[in-house]
């Protein structure tokens, strides 16, 4: 099976979930046979470079220690396209960053809490040119190499994902990881719900990342549920166990939300609960990592709600921060009021932290060993923490079942469903 | 003869060094030294020790008719006394001049006034004393933070012996009355009150170099005729403002120094006014009336209120949270604890965490080591949390039972040093001795009945009566009373039995007796 991939990110340079799926579900993908094209956007620094460029699987920057991933890496083809194209961003968010002047841009990323994008090139200011410019470059390398199959990633990538059918004639698979309604409420982008629809009404299937998103999909964007498949996420086991050896220097008991701090995530109820929590036992340690448009937001509520001693934020956290964050912490929370699927519990739980997570998450569908309430559930929340703090036996039991069930979520077996879906596509 | 009063602020804040929640419990030291150290050296040389050199000469050629008045905040102190120590030096110099008066203020340049009664009567008598130690002389006059002033604060000053406060004089603030009389306080007419002309103040603090302003260029010339222009009958002008103001505020090249230096001459030949210290003011002038202030007042923005440092969520959750600390700290004696404890309560990390828009947070923003409030706040937050965490644990009581413990596994830990000590100095005195001692059988005569007893258990009876047929008396005499009575008859055959040794016999015998005199020293 050859499978030409729209996709996103490749290590090192990962900002975020999707980038993660994509890696890992190509290295479940490459073991189960298949061969790989991947193509993704990269904002090359000048804008006179060639449309695409090839990179030796060889060559792809991928972290030297995945010897696993050398072994497969010949049946794996990397396409470069110059694109300012990032995941995460909206057409108004990309707009306001693209028109940034230099020393705007110098000042966010001196920010200590801002998350840094980085844009060198100058191609379109705006985001659906640039949707469009990418499209036009994949229907060149459709018709330039040869596969079975088409498999893109969320929506900015959905019309390459068409061009591409187009040109070839062969069989579209899109992938939802994320839909309009998860990333803005009911305040939906109408261009970018009705690129999805078009994406997913031309796939020949579609792949949901969880029960959750399947129905979204059938029920807000109209798809046929007979060609809609559920594969939940998966994550890589952890390559250097015990990596981090950090001390618990702090006395009180940490309860951590790590994720953008955005209206999707839920982060008012994670400081609703604390603030219920502390009323009862002031020994106990909030802290909210991340940052986003509602992070001022936050600051100003745990100000008024007088708990700022005992909550506190750490801005936009990356890498080996993160494995420290999860090492200082006793209990992880994702309150997420509308999560497609949530891959930052199971990180947590792969570091020997008990999880609670909402039940509006997709993750919530395949965890057995988490505590699962509904996000806007505060004194639910409030009493799944408060157990978790003061009752060893509970967290106990959680942290050693919880380990066992991540390390049996491998993307080989998500792999072997995707499979699955190609071969249906295939010879429909 | 008129007088203006001219005094000017001097305060450095510590500022802090990025403090994330992963160094709570960790780290201890909060402040950015380089920033500090850099901020302090650069407005050193660009303003305190140039704008002192031009007073010392103002005072050398005016004599009494020019003096002025300084407010130096303990952290500024502090900070001189480490990076900029020739800054100190230099207002020594103005000190003994004696035209110099230097006032008291909060020690951290902090909102104690609006916190505690104790603190705030604290950081005064720790100021005053510092200043008195520096400049050899004892404060009379008091400047809160900012020029904070309220009826409540005037009362609490007066109580500390101090005869007169400095505040702001702003139209909305005084309504009808003028700020160029002396007042006193509302119920309180001990305690004198100088208001600051804000007008005057500001044509120099701030619209000096605004280029838009259509009094721009301000000269010394224009400035005296304005306070010439001043109603004949009105007695004090107050001119009140940050030191920083030349030549760090009002670059040099603006001419901010030149109007400093020309001003003094211009006005004591032009004019009726002379300068005087506050002090001396109070003692000649009488007071006009009095001027209520229910509620406080500062010099700082249109409002002349405190919402730049205290009144949004943020700013009054850290003021708050420090307060709150305040009597456990008092039980703490760590001096590191004190030190942080007066670091933390400077104004200006309230100030960086304010949320209105202001004119004067120009000057602010200069100084604003953060990006926005929010920064501000977290940061603060985090150093003030693991600040907490460390008075918590200092201010403990002191736990018997634990400290039991704790002197025991410290002298277990101890004794078994000891003994491992002795155990390895014993090994070593011995294995010395083996090496030098050279036993020999002569030895014996001198050795404890005990030891010969064991010896002859430990060799063979024939070959120790051969090796006593040959040794001298004092080694038989003392070998053979020792003998056990089984061991001496058996002697006394041999004795008869043995008639001649071989030579090398006896050596050999000799040798192995020797051996084991060796091993029962060892032993």
């Amino acid at each position: 099976m050859k499978v030409l991939m729209f996709g996103w990110e490749f290590p090192p340079h990962i900002t975020g979930g999707l980038g993660t799926a994509c890696y890992g579900m190509t290295k479940g993908l490459l073991k189960q046979g298949a061969e790989v094209l991947f193509v993704v956007p990269k904002a090359y620094g000048d804008e006179d470079q060639q449309a695409v460029r090839m990179i030796n699987a060889s060559d792809v920057s991928v972290d030297i220690q995945d010897t696993e991933f050398k072994k497969f890496a010949k049946n794996l083809t990397y396409l470069e396209i110059g694109s300012n194209l990032v995941p995460y961003l909206d057409p108004e968010e990309f707009e306001k960053v693209m028109n940034e002047t230099k020393t705007e841009r110098e000042k966010r990323t001196k920010s200590i809490y801002a998350k840094k994008y980085e844009f060198s090139g100058k191609y379109g200011v705006d985001l659906m040119e640039e949707v469009s410019r990418f499209a036009l470059v994949a229907g060149t390398i459709a018709a330039e190499y040869d596969f079975d199959v088409i498999h893109a990633h969320d929506w900015h990538t959905y019309y390459a994902g068409i061009a591409a059918q187009r040109v070839s004639g062969k069989p579209l698979v899109v992938h939802i990881h994320a839909t309009e309604f998860d990333r803005t409420g009911e305040d939906v982008n109408t261009i970018v719900f009705d690129i999805e629809k078009t994406g997913m009404m031309a796939a020949d299937r579609v792949i949901a990342v969880s029960n959750l998103t399947r129905n979204t999909v059938i029920e807000r964007h109209g798809i046929n549920p007979d060609k809609v498949f559920v594969v939940h996420n998966a994550i890589e086991p952890v390559e250097k166990p015990e990596s981090i050896n950090v001390k618990k220097v702090l006395k009180e008991k940490v309860v951590t939300f790590l994720g953008r701090i955005t209206f999707q995530k839920g982060p008012e109820y994670f400081i609703e609960v604390a603030h219920k929590i502390l009323q009862r036992d002031r020994n106990v340690r909030f802290v909210m990592a991340g940052s986003g448009d509602m992070l001022n937001k936050m600051i100003k509520r745990v100000a008024k709600l007088k708990i700022a001693d005992r909550f506190h934020f750490t801005g936009f956290l990356k890498g080996e921060a993160v494995d420290r964050m999860f090492a200082l912490s006793d209990v992880f929370v994702m309150p997420s009021v509308s999560e497609p699927f949530g891959l930052v519990p199971l990180e947590a739980m792969r570091t020997n932290v008990p999880v609670i997570v909402s039940r509006q998450s997709g993750v919530a569908e395949i965890l057995k060993h988490a505590i699962i309430v509904d996000f806007w559930d505060v004194d639910g929340m409030a009493d799944a923490i408060w157990g978790l703090i003061k009752y060893d036996a509970v967290s106990k039991m959680f942290i050693k079942y919880g380990k066992e069930e991540v390390d049996s979520l491998k993307w080989e077996y998500a792999a072997v469903k995707i499979m699955d879906v190609y071969r249906d596509a295939v010879n429909h | 003869m008129r007088s203006i009063c001219f005094y000017f602020q001097v305060h450095q804040p510590f500022r802090l060094k990025t403090y994330r929640f992963f160094d709570m419990g960790v780290d201890h030291h909060y402040y950015d030294e380089f920033q500090n150290r850099t901020i302090v050296q650069r407005i050193a040389e660009k303003c305190y020790l140039q704008a002192n050199e031009i007073l010392l000469g103002l005072i050398k050629e005016h004599g009494k008719k020019f003096n002025i008045a300084f407010s130096i905040s303990g952290l500024a102190i502090e900070q001189f006394e480490k990076y900029a120590p020739e800054v100190i030096d230099s207002f020594k110099t103005l000190a003994a001049s004696g035209n110099v008066e230097f006032l008291t203020e909060t020690y951290a340049h902090s909102l104690a006034s609006m916190a505690s009664k104790e603190e705030f009567k604290r950081q005064v008598g720790q100021h005053s004393k510092k200043i008195e130690e520096l400049f050899g002389q004892k404060p009379v006059t008091f400047r809160n933070t900012e020029l904070i002033y309220s009826d409540e604060i005037g009362d609490q000053v007066a109580e500390m012996g101090y005869e007169t406060i400095l505040t702001e004089g702003a139209k909305h603030v005084l309504g009808w009355k003028s700020p160029n009389y002396l007042y006193h306080h509302a119920t309180n007419p001990k305690l004198k009150i100088l208001l600051k002309n804000y007008l005057l103040s500001d044509d120099i603090a701030f619209r000096f170099s605004d280029q838009g302003w259509s009094e721009w260029p301000l000269t010394a010339d224009k400035y005296t005729q304005w306070l010439n222009d001043i109603d004949k009958k009105q007695n004090v002008v107050n001119l009140f403002m940050d030191y920083e103001t030349f030549g760090e505020h009002q670059w040099e090249d603006t001419g901010i120094f030149d109007f400093l230096a020309a001003l003094p001459g211009k006005v004591l030949k032009e004019t009726d006014f002379v300068f005087a210290k506050p002090k001396d003011v109070v003692s000649k002038t009488e007071a006009v009336g009095e001027v209520n202030i229910p509620n406080p007042i500062s010099w700082a923005d249109e409002e002349r209120d405190l919402t730049a440092w205290l009144g949004n969520d943020m700013q009054d959750e850290a003021f708050e949270k420090l307060y709150s600390m305040e009597e456990k700290v008092r039980l703490c004696k760590d001096e590191k604890i004190q030190m942080d404890w007066n670091y933390l309560q400077a104004s200006d990390h309230f100030y960086y965490m304010c949320t209105k828009w202001f004119s004067d947070g120009d000057v602010h923003r200069y100084f604003n080591p953060y990006p926005s409030p929010y920064e501000a706040f977290i940061n603060y937050m985090n150093v003030l949390s693991d600040f907490m965490m460390q008075v918590e644990e200092k201010s403990k009581p002191i736990d018997f039972e634990s400290i039991k413990d704790k002197a025991k596994e410290f002298t277990d830990a101890a004794s078994e040093k000891v003994k491992d000590a002795g155990k390895k100095t014993k090994y070593k005195a011995e294995k010395k001795w083996d090496e030098v001692k050279d036993y020999s059988l002569d030895d014996i005569a001198k050795m404890s009945n005990a030891k010969v007893k064991k010896l002859i258990q430990s060799i063979d009876m024939e070959e120790l009566t051969s090796v006593l047929k040959n040794a001298t008396d004092e080694v038989r005499n003392k070998i053979i009373p020792n003998m056990t009575t089984t061991a001496k008859k058996q002697y006394d055959k041999m004795e008869a039995e043995i008639k001649k040794v071989k030579k090398s016999d006896l050596k050999e015998y000799k040798d192995k007796i020797e051996k084991e005199l060796r091993n029962l020293w060892k032993k």
